[in-house]
Parts: structure tokens; C-alpha cells; sequence
């Protein structure tokens, strides 16, 4: 993937995070906190579990449609990181090789099943973190989870990151552009001046590091957090959606919710 | 009250790496005044407007603004005075959002959220960016970007607005615009600028730094319009001037 293209997909993602939607307006730390909740829950489970994590596809689903995130987004993005997760679980069905289930004839070994069960778990963490930071701006995140009791010093410097990414992936994109537009073929395209490229971009981030603290220090910032604006409340909405997929996550992680409307089917087939 | 005076009496700075950038320099800005600082590339201008609130210290000299002389101890009295506008307003914008980061100052001036949001909002409307307050200072066009950072700084209420370019970068809409407000300001205004129809217009006085001094000082009109003295200072007429007989 080229630079630009990262850039732009880093782009719409922000894009994507201002929109004015039921989701977005959600107060950040109800939805920081459901996100914690659910990923301590899918990744709880046991390695050989497959049915019983599926419901929990509800809340990604869920958040997608009322904040109005373009599924294919979402989608390419999980295909784009999912090598990682393929290559922690790919040598589990060659290790594990007892038979657990059989589906039409078919024998399928555990490892297998546990394979499918890290592809799932995967799935859904990621979309639940990509979702998240789609339906709520960078800045909202980090102010939550300084309200919810992370240092200002981490959040501080989560919120300077966010700020100038795009500002330094910019200057970036206009160092590689002028070696592009000089440099023909492989000529000019080399380790030794990348290296240099990268160079010249810490040096010119090392100086408007400092150009900015001396606009901080012209506002009167003397050593210390950053402060903040009280603007933000927890609205009673906030905590009813937030109380309601708690308590979904709850019963999905108690109570095997699969393998009951199995049951139920197969009750009313049977009568 | 104190009065808005900025004055230099004979300051020089030199740069740790020994390029000396202030000779010797002396000049008075009075109470209201709006004066304009022109010169060539390299001539003194950024570093002067860097001694103006303290960012840089001079070498040898007295800086004394309004009633207080500028050393390590009062500077940051100094820039509760003095409101510094930076030429990339990339630099000077560095909260999330449009509205925090008018608030950032008058934050750390200690006031209560009530009156950050009254003063953020007055300064946000002196520069028509009310409607902007809640986006990221990267989703703004460059002409909404300096017109945030100048209401940045004019929420901290100071008595002295000193601007390094200020015009830099903007569509010619923009600049007009610009001009006009900064027309409307009673604040005593100190603006460093190549732009030098901007300096005409907004400006009734003008000083031309030359190699870190003053080459001459005076009324715009009578200073920018003088030829000879504009070309040995790799400047030109002003546009406005050019076709005058």
C-alpha cells in the first residue's frame, strides 16, 4: 500500500468518527468501558469454544449500523491485519490432531476448532476496537480515559500523537514527493536515501516540537497536565445503554446462548 | 492602568551559535499604536518579535514592556500582556479541538469554566469561528486555521498583539478579511510582514530592521513609499504605491 493511500484510509477513519449518529453522541466512556468489557469477555473464553462466542457478533453488528460505518470498511480493515492472527493459529491443526466433532462424515480435529475459535475471537476484538475509534473522535477517548483514571501524562501524549499525525504524516508525504518527482527509476530510491529521509523528518519534527511548546509556554502553560474543559456529561442514556450491553455481555458469557436456540429448534421440530 | 508601552533600549542577542541577530537596537511602541516590522529574509525580524514576550532573552540591553522589564523572572508575567500570534498556525493550534484549544490559555490563567466559555466565545466570534469550536484543527482550511489562532490568543484578553506573518498563506478572501480585523483591533499591535500592502493598510507606522537594527522608523506611508530605501532592503513598493506619479 502506497503512502498516500495509507494516509487517506488513516484519513476517513477520523472522518468517520465525526459523524453525528446515536453511537457517536453516546458519552465516550460508556462506550471505552463496553469495549473493555467485551474484549475481557470474547477473549475469556476457553480455547475450544466456537458456538457459544458467536452471539457476541450482536454488538459489532449493532454499533455498525446505528453509527453508520460502512461494513466493507470494517471488513477490509480485519482482512488487512488478519495475517497476524492466521500465522498465531495456523500450526494448531497440524499439533492437535484428536478428533473433537464429526459434521456430515466428516471429521474435524480439535485443532481445527481451535483455530476457528482464535479467527472469531479475532474478528471480533478487532472490529470492536475498529468500531470504537470510528464512532468516537481520538481526543473523546483519551479525555474519558483520563476521566476514568489514566495519568494525564499518557492521555497528554496520546492527544499531541493524534494532533500531529496528520500534520507529520503531511510533511512526510511531501518529502517522499519531492524524492519522487527527482528520482528516476531505481535511481534515487535506495536504502541510503530513505535513511536520510528519515533523517530530515526527525529533524524537522525535533524543531516544530519546539516551535510548539513555545506556543504553550506564550499561553501561559507552566509545567504540568493540560487542562481540561468540564464539558462533557453522563447523560441518563448513556447509562441505560450502557447497564443494557453490560448485561447482554454478561448473559452471553454465562449462559450458552447457541446452543439453547439449538435446543429450542430442535424442540419444535421434535413436537 | 499600565500603559501598553513596548520599548527596546539598546538590545543585541546572539544566537549560542554565534550568529548575532540583534545589534544594538532601540525603538518605542506606545499605547494604540500599530506598527509594522519589514525587512529582508534574515534581517532580525522573528528574532525581535521573540524577545517581545520573552521566548528569547536578549544578550545585553533592556526590554521593558509596559511596566515591567523583561529578565527570566517577569516573563511570565510579561506573556499575560503580550499576545503572540506564530507564523504557522500549525504550531499554535495544538488541542484536539477548535474550542479547547481557545480555551487552553485563559485556563491557565486560572479562571473559572464559566468565564473560559464566555471569553472563548467572544474571541471565537471576533474572528467568525464560532460555528467551528467543535472540529479538529486539521478538518480547517488554512484561512479558518490563523483566524483560530488569533482568537487564541485575543481569549487571553492581552494588552499587546504582535503577529510574525500573519497573512502568510491565506487566499486573497481571507487576507482582506484579515486586514479588516485586524483594522478593528484597539489593542497597541506590533506585526512582522512581508505582505507589505498589509503593513500599509493596517499600520500607521513602520520600522525597517537591517542586519539587526533599525534602518529607519516612521510613518508607513512616507517610509514604504521611499524607493531607494525599499530596494536596498530586498523589498519593493507596495503594489498600491507602485502606479502613483
Amino acid at each position: 500500500m502506497s503512502f498516500d493511500n495509507a494516509y487517506f484510509s488513516v484519513g476517513f477513519l477520523d472522518r468517520l468518527s465525526y459523524q453525528d449518529t446515536f453511537v457517536h453522541r453516546l458519552d465516550a466512556r460508556a462506550k471505552v468501558i463496553i469495549t473493555a468489557a467485551f474484549l475481557l469477555a470474547v477473549i475469556s473464553f476457553p480455547k475450544y469454544e466456537v458456538s457459544a462466542i458467536l452471539p457476541f457478533s450482536l454488538l459489532p453488528v449493532l454499533l455498525m449500523t446505528l453509527g453508520d460505518i460502512p461494513a466493507g470498511f470494517v471488513l477490509r480493515k480485519i482482512l488487512l491485519v488478519s495475517p497476524f492472527a492466521i500465522l498465531v493459529g495456523i500450526f494448531n491443526p497440524v499439533l492437535d490432531r484428536a478428533a473433537a466433532l464429526e459434521v456430515l462424515g466428516l471429521t474435524i480435529s480439535a485443532g481445527w476448532v481451535s483455530f476457528f475459535s482464535i479467527m472469531v475471537k479475532f474478528t471480533l476484538s478487532i472490529s470492536a476496537a475498529l468500531l470504537l475509534v470510528a464512532t468516537t473522535s481520538f481526543p473523546g477517548i483519551c479525555n474519558a480515559l483520563q476521566r476514568l483514571g489514566v495519568p494525564g501524562i499518557f492521555t497528554t501524549q496520546l492527544v499531541f500523537l493524534y494532533r500531529y499525525m496528520f500534520v507529520l504524516m503531511e510533511e512526510a508525504m511531501r518529502i517522499v514527493r519531492a524524492r519522487d518527482m527527482r528520482s528516476f527509476g531505481q535511481r534515487g530510491r535506495g536504502v541510503r536515501v530513505f535513511v536520510r529521509l528519515v533523517g530530515m523528518l526527525f529533524i524537522r519534527t525535533m524543531s516544530r516540537a519546539e516551535r510548539i511548546y513555545n506556543a504553550m509556554l506564550s499561553r501561559g502553560f507552566v509545567r504540568g497536565d493540560i487542562p481540561q474543559l468540564g464539558q462533557h456529561r453522563f447523560a441518563l442514556i448513556d447509562l441505560v445503554f450502557m447497564i443494557v450491553a453490560l448485561g447482554l455481555l454478561v448473559l452471553f458469557r454465562m449462559v450458552p446462548v447457541t446452543g439453547l436456540i439449538g435446543q429450542y429448534v430442535r424442540g419444535v421440530f421434535a413436537g | 492602568m499600565s500603559h501598553h508601552i513596548v520599548e527596546f533600549r539598546n538590545v543585541s542577542y546572539r544566537y549560542p551559535d554565534g550568529t548575532e541577530a540583534l545589534r544594538d537596537i532601540s525603538f518605542r511602541v506606545t499605547h494604540g499604536e500599530s506598527v509594522g516590522i519589514v525587512g529582508a529574509n534574515g534581517a532580525g525580524k522573528s528574532t525581535l518579535l521573540m524577545h517581545m514576550n520573552g521566548s528569547l532573552l536578549q544578550s545585553s540591553g533592556t526590554v521593558v514592556i509596559g511596566d515591567l522589564r523583561l529578565d527570566r523572572r517577569t516573563r511570565q508575567e510579561i506573556r499575560k500582556k503580550v499576545g503572540v500570534v506564530f507564523q504557522n498556525p500549525d504550531d499554535q493550534l495544538f488541542m484536539p479541538t477548535v474550542l479547547e484549544d481557545v480555551a487552553f490559555g485563559p485556563l491557565n490563567l486560572g479562571l473559572d469554566t464559566e468565564d473560559v466559555m464566555q471569553r472563548a466565545q467572544e474571541a471565537l466570534d471576533t474572528v467568525g469561528c464560532w460555528h467551528l469550536r467543535d472540529k479538529p484543527p486539521h478538518h480547517l482550511s488554512g484561512g479558518q486555521k490563523s483566524a483560530v489562532a488569533i482568537a487564541s490568543v485575543m481569549a487571553m484578553h492581552p494588552d499587546i498583539l504582535v503577529m510574525d506573518e500573519p497573512a502568510s498563506n491565506l487566499d486573497p478572501k481571507s487576507r482582506r478579511s484579515l486586514i479588516n480585523m485586524l483594522k478593528g483591533f484597539r489593542h497597541s499591535r506590533i506585526i512582522a510582514s512581508h505582505d507589505l500592502d498589509l503593513v500599509l493598510d493596517v499600520c500607521q507606522r513602520c520600522i525597517v530592521v537591517r542586519d539587526g537594527s533599525v534602518a529607519a522608523d516612521g510613518p508607513s506611508e512616507a517610509i514604504l513609499s521611499d524607493k531607494a530605501l525599499m530596494e536596498e532592503n530586498n523589498l519593493e513598493l507596495p503594489l498600491s504605491l507602485m502606479n502613483r506619479p
